[in-house]
């Protein structure tokens, strides 16, 4: 008798699923949401409600293009930061000193650049690196020596603050006058390229969609359907579209002086993160070991996963992510002070991920999570502002916000439970 | 030390050399003395239960076929060859799985990424996830596992069966020889305890060599061709099943021999029993293990 892999006998081939229409693909999201999988939904709706409230209460000032790029502006930071805190959260981890890592490493590209007089690709390269590297410190003492990340990171969150105040020195400010620094979340696309930027990403997510789906049909695997990848380009387009449109419209008030049109550059580089760590999450190994270890760190390490090296990983992601938080925020600022990255930064990132759909029991989550959770809080934060409210207010609201969220998380886990999904 | 139970030994009559080999293997755990000059056997196409009381060793045997801890001393042949495996990366290579009593399966996970779990398929760096489910489903309908609803749907909404499933069917997926199963029916009910003894039997029926480890004789006269008896560390006997009856087993189990079978009288050190207590009290062997993997 010879040895044979039951994979590899001959299997009758077994006839391919008809592709998923539309009608299918909105059953199983409403059986998935009501079976707990809540997703994005959360943020979703809740981004909907707050635009509706403040364009009600400040119909001239809120909703007015000017405002749009400004919120998108302020998002930023939080959502690059909350993009990296996503793979920490993902392991079930916790990364503390996520604020303070944007701090320390602006603050060393704008010592780099402003008083070393270093290029700003160097001084950029520098900011990245000190973010890998208080990533790589945090990494071995978790991975390796197994101090929770809680303490490891609580310890960077007071150590850092020390650090940002030393290199600065006591009520000083670093100032950031590099040209290329400040246009990154100051200044915007011409109106030409956020149409090219439009067509490319609607392009490329059909041409995606198209091609995986033709692959599986061929594969004898079930595919989605034409309806439904038309019905997702159709609204992506239209909500890109509409943006676009609105943010290439003059939004200057003294049209004359000063012309301000198109998209932001800012959104570009949160389109280029997006798309690139969505892939490194969902479409390579290192993503699906991500997912494995946060999920059952055992099974991952009996899998032959190297558990150690992956929470390596993604602390490493989450402190460069955190660095590119910290170059936005030096340019948005245009300068360091000793409190760039501090204060509600840090928790106001935790927030965008959790808000977004990301889990704090690990093993749930995504990227585009951090984006719409910034997005619902940087509505907040704009939006009382535009209400004239007192910092008193806009903390107290975004906590209950916060607090709407993780229930939201731990009910739909309960749910989950109770209907066998995780 | 001599053999005393080697003659006392029944051997099934094999046309085939096994495939699995062990002989007069040793592990100790500082002094304890896990496993005395075990000879152990595992034929393709067969099913051998392995079986025995709490302690009796079944787990650092089974640990040690698998790598996570390798054997002190001993002949350790696969395919007539001597292998050495040190680590479960060894076994692996040489095709012997284990599905463990925990499963190890993420229930955050679908079927597929379970089912390749650690060794995702990849295309330019770019995991080929049509393949994966294809594989995946070919593998599952080899099987005859038709109680799963889709193939993409999370691992946590898997009855105690559907997930016994998974783990067995991840463990052929690959170029395995030998599936070492560690007690799948512990768990389970009636109806999910057949449908898992079937396909138990069903892998050995594929030309497999499967290793179950059971508390439970009924389950293992179901589906097994040998049944290998381990006492306080030694092995008491390797036997056919049709052979014996459940009783002489349970004397194998409880006294180390039955009749003519198993261990010899007077073959059984004084220290042996001294140190069963120790034995049934040191769960740490196991853990210890775990830790040691890497």
């Amino acid at each position: 008798m010879t040895a044979t892999t039951v994979a590899d006998e001959e299997t009758p081939r077994l006839p391919t699923p008809a592709p998923r229409e539309l009608g299918d693909a909105v059953r199983d999201y409403v059986a998935r949401v009501r079976g707990g999988d809540v997703g994005s939904l959360p943020a979703v709706l809740g981004l909907v409600v707050l635009v509706i409230v403040f364009s009600i209460l400040r119909p001239e000032t809120f909703t007015n293009a000017f405002n749009l790029s400004n919120l998108l502006h302020q998002a930023a930071a939080v959502t690059v930061i909350a993009m990296g805190l996503v793979f920490v959260l993902l392991l079930g981890e916790i990364d503390l000193s996520a604020g303070w890592t944007a701090g320390v490493s602006g603050a060393i590209m704008a010592i780099a650049v402003t008083r070393e007089g270093w290029p700003w690709w160097l001084a950029v390269i520098l900011g990245l690196l000190t973010g890998a590297v208080i990533g790589t410190v945090i990494g071995l003492l978790v991975a390796h020596l197994g101090i929770p990340s809680f303490v490891v990171t609580l310890a960077l969150f007071l150590g850092l603050q020390g650090v940002l105040l030393k290199l600065i020195g006591e009520g000083g400010t670093i100032p950031v006058r590099d040209k290329v620094l400040l246009a990154i979340n100051n200044d915007n696309m011409p109106v030409w390229l956020g149409w090219v930027l439009f067509a490319v990403v609607v392009g490329a997510y059909a041409l995606v969609s198209l091609r995986r789906a033709t692959a599986r049909r061929a594969g004898g695997l079930q595919s989605e359907g034409y309806s439904v990848i038309v019905a997702k380009v159709v609204v992506l387009a239209v909500l890109l579209g509409a943006v676009t449109l609105y943010l290439s419209r003059e939004r200057s008030r003294n049209p004359a002086v000063a012309s301000i049109t198109g998209v932001p550059e800012v959104v570009l580089l949160l389109l280029v993160l997006l798309v690139g760590l969505n892939f490194i999450l969902g479409r390579t190994a290192f993503g699906r070991h991500v997912y494995a270890v946060g999920g059952n760190a055992e099974a991952a390490r009996r899998a032959g996963i190297n558990v150690r090296r992956v929470k390596q990983a993604c602390f490493l992601f989450g402190s460069t992510l955190a660095a590119v938080g910290g170059i936005l925020i030096a340019s948005r600022d245009n300068s360091i002070s000793p409190t760039s990255g501090g204060a509600e930064t840090l928790l106001y990132a935790v927030g965008a991920a959790v808000i977004g759909g990301t889990s704090l029991f690990g093993g749930k989550g995504k990227i585009l999570d951090a984006l719409l959770g910034g997005l619902v809080i940087a509505v907040i934060i704009n939006g009382m502002g535009l209400l004239n409210q007192p910092s008193a207010v806009v903390y107290m609201v975004t906590g209950v916000v916060l607090l709407i969220a993780a229930s939201v998380d731990a009910l739909s886990r309960r749910r989950a439970a109770a209907t066998g999904r995780v | 030390m001599t053999m005393p139970s080697a003659a006392a030994k029944v051997r099934p009559e094999q046309e085939s050399a096994p495939l699995l080999s062990l002989r007069n293997v040793n592990k100790s755990f500082g002094a304890v003395h896990v496993l005395q000059d075990v000879d152990f056997d595992a034929h393709l196409g067969q099913v051998t239960a392995l079986v025995g009381d709490n302690g009796a060793g079944k787990s650092t045997l089974i640990k040690g076929i698998a790598g996570i801890h390798a054997f002190d001393s001993g002949d350790y042949q696969f395919e007539g060859h001597p292998v050495t495996v040190h680590n479960p990366k060894q076994a692996n290579d040489l095709g012997i799985e284990v599905v463990y009593q925990d499963l190890a399966l993420c229930d955050n996970l679908d079927i597929v990424h379970n089912l390749f779990l650690g060794r995702e398929l990849t295309r330019r760096r770019v995991l080929d996830e049509a393949t994966m489910e294809r594989r995946a489903t070919e593998t599952l309908a080899g099987l005859s596992v038709r109680t799963v609803r889709s193939i993409r749907q999370q691992v946590a909404s898997l009855s105690g069966g559907q997930r016994q499933t998974v783990a067995i069917a991840r463990s052929v997926l690959w170029n395995s020889k030998l599936v070492i199963l560690d007690e799948p029916t512990a768990a389970l009910g009636v109806a999910q305890t057949e449908q898992v003894l079937k396909l138990v039997r069903r892998l050995a029926d594929r030309g497999l060599a499967v290793v179950l480890i059971s508390h439970n004789l009924n389950d293992v006269f179901e589906v097994a061709d040998n049944i290998a008896v381990l006492y306080l560390g030694r092995m008491a006997a390797q036997v056919t099943a049709r052979e014996v009856t459940s009783n002489q087993v349970v004397e194998l189990i409880t006294a180390g021999r039955s009749g003519s079978i198993g261990l010899a009288p007077g073959a059984e050190p004084e220290d042996v029993i001294a140190e069963q207590a120790e034995i049934v009290g040191v769960p740490s062997t196991e853990d210890r293990s775990r830790e040691e993997q890497p």
